[in-house]
């Protein structure tokens, strides 16, 4: 098993006071909580800080931790003297740290899963599960048409011995057809088990896109840049372009200028609303690599004498 | 053969795309009382359809701010007036965050 330093976690010196120890949690806890930060690690060091906090706020808890002496580093693999703790007495003030639920081995062994499982028995929480949360990475063609994944998940179960183990399972999750980045998928009764009678609670999985090579996303739309040649964007052209679903023949208007979107009506992500494609166009220049292809521009520049694309810029 | 099918699959919905919760079911599905949802309703930080409580109809997206109002209460000390100001600061980054990914700074 291995020891948590938990004043690294907080930040702290090991002499902290009270209100130091106060201090740094507040801290942490806003920049690491998972609904605010973006980091990928946040909910695991938010779980972190809730562990470190329920035993450094606790003068009893503290005291018993300190006695395990300064010379442990964080990671090392640790083993608990024998009566390690006789001469305290954990009365605990009941109030729930962050992420109450899933504390480390480390943590079970020194105080007992009773002082976890305690913090669970609050009024306003019945004895329901707890909910679970997890990310899962899609691609956009997926939420056109649907899909399924695999996910493995570990969580936190007792052994015959009462002794917490994690335990990993599988789950088909059906990705329906639909889905956006940022939105939640809820499988009803896949969270962590309730306490005695209590019902399971739920599996949240937040949705991303993996990165896609042409298509950018917004909530429900997506935009494409479509390169044209300078002769398709002056005198119009039929052009095939790829959408997620399928290829489509999207008619270009004459003189149509760089940076001109046009709509191609709910083909974006569907649903009950579904979103919108957006095409936006680029104007593609070829190189003038020969001399005859110098004097065609040239004989271009002749012929728009009066073209001024800098025209707005009054320069 | 696809040992994926032998596994469990449980059905899946997308949060944010149910309507017409109640009162009831929000405060079932975050465990909470009554008087929370009530709050935040207060707060403006939902915003159900319907004009009497026991007529209210939640979307998912708002059963959704509801449960992560609850969480930052819980985890970071703040009042209902700190949630809902956090939440609001939140959207705005969303939006701010939305609006750079478009022009393609990602």
């Amino acid at each position: 098993m291995e020891f948590k330093d938990y004043y690294q976690i907080m930040g702290v010196a090991r002499d902290a006071t009270q209100d130091e120890i106060k201090r740094a949690y507040r801290q942490l806890a806003r920049k690491y909580h998972p609904d605010v930060s973006k980091d990928p690690e946040a909910e695991i060091r938010f779980k972190e800080l809730g562990e470190a906090n329920t035993v450094l706020k606790d003068i009893e808890k503290r005291a018993a931790y300190d006695q395990l002496g300064s010379n442990w580093k964080a990671g090392q693999d640790f083993r608990p003297p024998p009566d390690w703790n006789a001469g305290f007495e954990f009365s605990g003030d009941g109030s729930p740290g962050a992420g109450a639920a899933e504390f480390s081995d480390f943590f079970e062994t020194l105080y007992g899963h009773g002082s976890a499982a305690d913090n669970r028995a609050r009024p306003d929480f019945h004895a329901r599960g707890e909910d679970h949360h997890a990310r899962v990475v899609i691609d956009l063609e997926d939420a056109y048409n649907g899909a399924t994944r695999v996910i493995t998940l570990r969580s936190p179960v007792l052994d015959a011995h009462g002794r917490v183990a994690m335990r990993s399972h599988k789950l088909n999750v059906t990705i329906p057809r639909g889905v956006h980045a940022g939105q939640h998928i809820r499988l009803a009764g896949q969270g962590g088990s309730g306490i005695g009678r209590g019902a399971p609670g739920d599996l949240y999985l937040e949705v991303g896109f993996n990165p896609h090579a042409h298509f950018r996303v917004e909530q429900r739309d997506v935009y494409l840049d479509l390169p044209l040649s300078p002769w398709e964007a002056a005198l119009g052209a039929t052009v095939t372009v790829p959408t997620p679903a399928a290829a489509v023949d999207l008619k270009i208007p004459p003189n149509s200028i760089a940076g001109g979107k046009l709509r191609l009506k709910g083909r974006g992500i569907p649903g009950t609303t579904p979103g919108d494609f957006y095409v936006v166009l680029q104007i593609a220049v070829p190189p003038s690599a020969t001399e005859a292809d110098k004097n065609f521009y040239g004989t271009m520049a002749e012929q728009f004498k009066s073209f001024q694309p800098r025209a707005k810029l009054g320069a | 053969m696809d040992n994926g099918k032998m596994l469990p699959q449980p059905s899946a919905i997308i949060l944010e795309e149910q309507t017409g919760l109640t009162l009831t079911e929000v405060c079932q599905a975050c465990a909470v009382r009554v008087e929370f949802i009530v709050g935040l309703v207060d707060e403006g930080v939902l915003d159900p359809i319907g004009r009497e409580p026991h007529r209210w109809r939640f979307t998912g997206t708002q059963l959704r701010r509801a449960t992560v109002a609850l969480r930052l209460q819980r985890d970071l000390g703040v009042n209902r007036a700190g949630a809902a100001l956090a939440l609001q600061l939140l959207d705005e980054i969303e939006t701010l965050q939305a609006r750079l990914r478009k022009m393609g700074h990602d």
